[in-house]
Formats: structure tokens, C-alpha cells, sequence
């Protein structure tokens, strides 16, 4: 299967920001209600945004200035909490193409790079930088070089890690391991036969 | 050289190492549940692929079932399509399906050790965070996204870095009145909400050797809430005693021979670890959450925090926010704090010894006038069993509506909700906001004998008090 390699990234930003934002914020359990991932987006959030009514509430993502933005910003420990992929479906379906935090839960990490979002680690004085220049000016340009390791924006380059398999795995086209899983299928027969629950 | 359980099982189940460095990791036991399992099938079909190992993924349904209504079509019809979509799948590819009518239905964390599925030196992947509950088995649990179901489904493998591996040994006896509930909510308290990434917890010390399975399961069911991929306990006589006899356990011959494998698998004496963490039993008390994540919990006793408590910038924040949805007042003790909702089940403590505990103190009591009570077992199982000792009868004069098994208010994807801003006594694992299905609705997480003295106290309460607990 041939993916698309992912070596870097452009677009407009928004700061969602708060530490600790677990996938249960992200998208809501009552919006699992569903047999497939289409649609999700328009819930992405949907607690903070909304009223149970469904008028706004005060949000980034509610601001016209930031519709269109492709880059989310946050903080630590994001997408804490349950392992649904619902949440890094809905971030991608609402229209986002590559996160910006200063650290991620491990599952939503590794969810998110096999759907293909490049998902950064920048420091919390970075992501501020970042955030005061998307706020003075929602049409700045944010560029998230995987290869380099670096975001740019506004003529100022700060770092933006991403950890070593998962770097290689987007830059490489390889993001989604199914391919090289199925290859590995008949390796898989072998070392299952090595191990008595499974040869039984 | 000596290696942990980690290691060793991580070694017998590599396949090869993938060209990003990671590891193809095969997958001996795969566990799905309605909800995140109707998409993998649907990339299935899209690829269409077939499933490696049929024989090897089994299903059961928690999340969406209503607990007050056995008899489909349920009244949500999501609901039902799920269910729907479930019973299609499981009879297109060929896999084992405990679906209600075969009596074994029930939270999947509780049903893979109940059936002896869930066994010592093995991996186990579920489309579930809470998947490091098997752990207590000696077993490596990955909770997976759906896409990862999916490679598990076509392959019986998946992509994974090796974790580093944090020993947390806990050492002496509980005090009365403390639970394992509140040995893992003092652990996440201590080492934070992420202190665990990156690691696999191994659970020991005097203390997980004395706790039962289902203390052990609790335990390492709330190990992804302190961030760690992965919790376990060392395979040993509990563990072997507990499997002994259960459908899915080997029989006769095979049975020693697995026991000597099973053994195998423990940590050596003298593995290494990439940390140790060292806990007196007897500094643990009964713990309460106060605020939205299961770190931000405090000792039954202790005041609610305020601003001026906060350590660092962050949890300043964190405590701002946390008081702002909580509605608590700072400063106070959490001790008096009214209750609406008493909700004992979940997967963390929905198993028999949970309720016998509970029923144990609530003989002869009343739940508070005005407070809700639910009692939901993880599993049809359970609730037999617990029917069979009459415990239904003791929790239901009490007060509590005693329901069939399933998920149900822990995340409330059933008809079971929190309603407004109504703050609910839990024995689940997650205090997340909205997390029991109100999106103003408030959790404070505890152990399942402190639920049920808030219950009959209308507030939140030292369980130790009410009910002049004593350890056995
Ligand atoms: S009981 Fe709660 S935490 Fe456990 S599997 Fe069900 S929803 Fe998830």
C-alpha cells in the first residue's frame, strides 16, 4: 500500500490550550454511537463548544478567525484517558492535519500517527510563542517540518520532536503498519507455533 | 542475565522488527466490544482481508446495553444497530461472540478472566483502555485504537515500541478500611496522571502477594488513569488457583504443563528495572477524588485543595479548573459533601467481591432519602453469583436498583445518566467532565465500601466511621 510520506506540514494555527485534555473532551462517549468514524468531526470538543442546546459557547475553535486553521496547539499530557480512536478521527475530520503539544498520552499518540497526523512535542514556551503569533495574526503560516524536526512560523523556528519510529514512519510513508504487518503474516504463524497456548 | 515478566513475554511474542524501528508483536488473545470494533471490521472489508486467527478474538458486549432492559430491539436504536453490527461480524468471520443469551455477557475485562481467556505469559489487545486489567494475570494488556484492532484482526500482530518498565512495590497490610481502590488512586496520586508513560507497571511487594485476583485486577485496571500503557502482577498460586477449572483454562495434563510455563514467565530475582518505587501499606488511607482527572485525588480526611496549596503553575491551573466544575468549595473537607448519585459496578469494581464487601456493610441499612443508587455487576456472572448468595436481595433492601451487567453509568453510553450537575459517588475509574453522561454531571471516585457509605449517608464519607469497618 502506498501512503503518502509526510515530511512536513503548512498551515494556520489554533491554541486549544489546557493540560491534561482527555479524549472524553475530545469527543464525547454519547457520539461513539456509531458503526463508522464519518461525521465525528462536527462533534470534535463538542462539550466546551457548545451549549446542550447547541448555541456557542466561547471557544477558539468557535472564533471565525481561526475557521480553516489545519494546526491544533495545546498542552500536556493530551489525549489522556480512553483509547478510542474517535478522538484523533475526530480531530482529523473536523479538518486538523497535525498537532502541536508539549506531550501526549501513549495510545492517542500512536493512534494519531497511524491515521497519518504528525504529532509534535514542543516546549511549553514554544507552543506559547507559537500561540501569541497565530493570536496577533490567525493567518500566519505554521510550518511543521517532520524530516527537520522544527516548526516555523513568522520567521521564527523552534523545535518540534517527534519520537524516532514515528518520524521515520511518517517521512518513510509507512504511518499505517498494515502492509508491513500482513507481510509478516507467515513470521507470525512461526513464532505463534513456538508458544503452547497458541499451537494448541 | 535476569529479565522481568515484561521482557520475557515481549520476547516470545516479537515476530520481527518493522523498518521504523518497532516491533511486529504478535498478539496471543484478542477481546472486542461493540464500539470500537464496527470500524476495524469495515477497513476489513474495505481491504478485504479475512481475520488471521478467528479462534483467537473473542466478543462480548458492555458499553451500550441497557442494564433495565434484556429483550432487544432496545429502546436507543444505535444501540441496537451496534449490537446489530456486532452479532453480524462475529458471525461473518467466525468469532466466539458472549452475547447475552449465552449468560456470559459482561464488561470485557471481566469476562476474559472469568472465562479463563485471560492467562499468565501472554499478550492480550483490546480496542480499550482498560485492557491492563488482565495484567493481574501476568499477562501483557495493550488497550489499541481501532485501525490497531484492525491489524490484529487481519495479522493477529501489532506495531509497538518496547516500554520501559517501573516497579512499584507496595509493602505491608492495609489498614483497616483500605482497599485496593485506594491503593491505585494513591499511586496515580503520587506519580501523576502521566507519570507512567512510557512504562509498563509490575505491581509488587507483600501486599499484591496477599490481594486476591480481583484486588490485583483493580489495580492494574487503573493503571492506564496513571498513564502507564500496561500494569502487572507476577504470575503465582493466587493466580494459578484462580484459573484452575474455568472454561477456556487448560484441563488435565496440559494443566501442569501450563502452570510450568506460567511459572517461567514471572520476573527473575535480580531483573533490572528502569525504576523502582518503593510504598508503605500503612501510609495509604481511604482516597476520594475532588477534582477531573483520577490524579487529583485526596486522603478522606484531607481538605479539598485551594489555589494556595498549588505546588506549581500547573497544578494552580489544574486546581482552578478542577474547583470551577467541580462546584466544590475550597479549603473545606471533602468529608460532608453532599451526594445525588451512588453508582457501584464498572469493570474496576464490579466483580463478586466488591459486592459481597458492600453487601457486607449495608445489611440492614437504608440509602439516604433522595439519593439515587445504582448497582450494576460487570457481569452476568457476577450478578448469578451474587443472586446465589442472596446479595442482590441485602443491596436491593438497602436501597440500590440492582441491574444487569454492562458498562453502564461509568460512561454512560446507556440510558444510565447522570442528570444536570448531580454529583455521584463511583466506584468506576474515570472522573473525567461529563464522563457519566451530564456534561455538567460531577464524579468523585472511590472504593466501592466508601460508595455505599455515601449512599447511606447522603455524603461523602469515611466509610470507616459509618460503618465501624474492620478487616475481615
Ligand atoms: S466499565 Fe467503564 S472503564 Fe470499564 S470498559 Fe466499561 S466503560 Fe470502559
Amino acid at each position: 500500500m502506498a501512503l503518502a510520506k509526510i515530511t512536513s506540514f503548512t498551515g494556520r494555527a489554533v491554541a486549544v490550550p489546557g493540560n491534561d485534555i482527555d479524549t472524553d473532551r475530545i469527543i464525547p462517549a454519547r457520539f461513539m454511537k456509531c458503526v463508522t468514524f464519518d461525521g465525528l468531526g462536527e462533534f470534535l470538543f463538542n462539550d466546551v463548544r457548545k451549549q446542550l442546546d447547541g448555541t456557542l459557547k466561547p471557544h477558539p475553535l468557535n472564533e471565525p478567525r481561526f475557521k480553516g486553521a489545519t494546526i491544533l496547539l495545546s498542552g500536556a499530557n493530551f489525549g489522556c484517558g480512553s483509547s478510542r480512536e474517535h478522538a484523533p478521527q475526530a480531530i482529523q475530520k473536523y479538518g486538523f492535519r497535525a498537532v502541536i503539544a508539549e506531550g501526549y498520552a501513549e495510545i492517542f499518540f500512536g493512534n494519531s500517527i497511524t491515521l497519518g497526523i504528525p504529532c509534535v512535542t514542543a516546549t511549553r514556551e514554544d507552543i506559547a510563542k507559537i500561540a501569541a503569533a497565530v493570536e496577533a495574526d490567525p493567518t500566519l503560516e505554521v510550518t511543521i517540518d517532520v524530516t527537520k524536526q522544527e516548526v516555523r512560523f513568522g520567521g521564527q523556528t523552534v523545535k518540534g520532536a517527534i519520537r524516532e519510529s514515528a518520524r521515520d514512519a511518517l517521512v518513510n510513508g509507512r504511518w499505517d503498519a498494515i502492509g508491513e504487518l500482513i507481510d509478516g503474516l507467515p513470521a507470525a504463524k512461526t513464532t505463534a507455533a513456538k508458544l503452547p497456548y497458541l499451537a494448541a | 542475565m535476569p529479565k522481568s515478566l515484561f521482557q520475557k513475554v515481549w520476547d516470545a511474542h516479537t515476530v520481527r522488527q518493522l523498518a521504523n524501528g518497532q516491533t511486529q508483536l504478535l498478539i496471543g488473545t484478542h477481546l472486542i466490544h461493540e464500539v470500537t470494533s464496527p470500524q476495524a471490521f469495515g477497513m476489513l472489508r474495505d481491504l478485504g482481508l479475512p481475520v488471521a486467527f478467528p479462534h483467537r478474538t473473542f466478543a462480548t458486549v458492555d458499553h451500550i446495553v441497557p442494564t433495565d432492559q434484556l429483550v432487544e430491539p432496545y429502546t436507543d436504536p444505535l444501540a441496537q444497530a451496534m449490537m446489530d453490527e456486532l452479532r453480524k461480524n462475529c458471525a461473518q468471520f467466525g468469532i466466539t461472540f458472549f452475547d447475552r443469551a449465552s449468560g456470559k455477557q459482561g464488561i470485557v475485562h471481566i469476562v476474559g478472566p472469568e472465562q479463563g481467556i485471560t492467562q499468565p505469559g501472554t499478550t492480550i489487545a483490546c480496542g480499550d483502555s482498560h485492557t491492563s486489567t488482565h495484567g493481574a494475570f501476568g499477562a501483557i494488556a495493550f488497550g489499541i485504537g481501532t485501525s490497531q484492532v484492525r491489524d490484529v484482526l487481519a495479522t493477529q500482530t501489532m506495531a509497538l515500541s518496547a516500554l520501559k518498565v517501573r516497579r512499584i512495590e507496595v509493602n505491608g497490610k492495609l489498614r483497616a478500611g483500605v482497599y485496593a481502590k485506594d491503593v491505585i488512586l494513591h499511586i496515580i496520586r503520587t506519580l501523576g496522571v502521566n507519570g507512567g508513560t512510557g512504562y509498563a507497571y509490575e505491581y509488587a511487594g507483600s501486599t499484591f502477594d496477599g490481594f486476591s485476583m480481583e484486588e490485583r485486577m483493580t489495580v492494574c485496571n487503573m493503571s492506564i488513569e496513571g498513564g502507564a500503557r500496561a500494569g502487572y502482577v507476577n504470575p503465582d498460586e493466587t493466580t494459578f488457583a484462580y484459573l484452575k477449572g474455568r472454561p477456556y483454562s487448560p484441563q488435565g495434563a496440559a494443566w501442569d504443563a501450563a502452570v510450568a510455563t506460567w511459572k517461567s514467565f514471572a520476573s527473575d530475582p535480580g531483573a533490572t528495572y528502569d525504576d523502582v518505587v518503593k510504598i508503605d501499606a500503612a501510609t495509604i488511607a481511604p482516597t476520594v477524588t475532588w477534582g477531573i482527572n483520577p490524579g487529583q485525588g485526596i486522603a478522606i480526611n484531607e481538605n479539598i485543595p485551594s489555589v494556595e496549596t498549588a505546588t506549581s503553575d500547573d497544578d494552580r491551573a489544574g486546581i482552578i479548573e478542577a474547583l470551577a466544575y467541580m462546584k466544590l468549595p475550597p479549603g473545606a473537607p471533602i468529608k460532608g459533601t453532599a451526594i445525588h448519585v451512588a453508582f457501584l459496578g464498572s469493570c474496576t469494581n464490579g466483580r463478586l467481591s466488591d459486592f459481597q464487601e458492600v453487601a457486607k456493610y449495608l445489611k440492614g441499612r437504608k440509602v439516604a432519602p433522595g439519593i439515587k443508587a445504582i448497582a450494576v455487576p460487570g457481569s452476568q456472572i457476577v450478578a448469578l453469583q451474587c443472586e446465589k448468595l442472596g446479595l442482590d436481595k441485602i443491596i436491593a433492601e438497602a436501597g440500590f436498583e440492582w441491574r444487569a451487567a454492562g458498562c453502564s453509568m461509568c460512561l454512560a453510553m446507556n440510558p444510565d445518566k447522570l442528570i444536570g450537575d448531580q454529583l455521584c459517588a463511583s466506584s468506576s475509574n474515570r472522573n473525567f467532565k461529563g464522563r457519566q453522561g451530564s456534561t455538567t454531571g460531577r464524579t468523585i471516585l472511590m472504593s466501592p465500601v466508601m460508595v455505599a457509605a455515601a449512599a447511606v449517608t447522603g455524603r461523602i464519607a469515611d466509610a470507616r466511621e459509618v460503618f465501624a469497618v474492620s478487616n475481615n
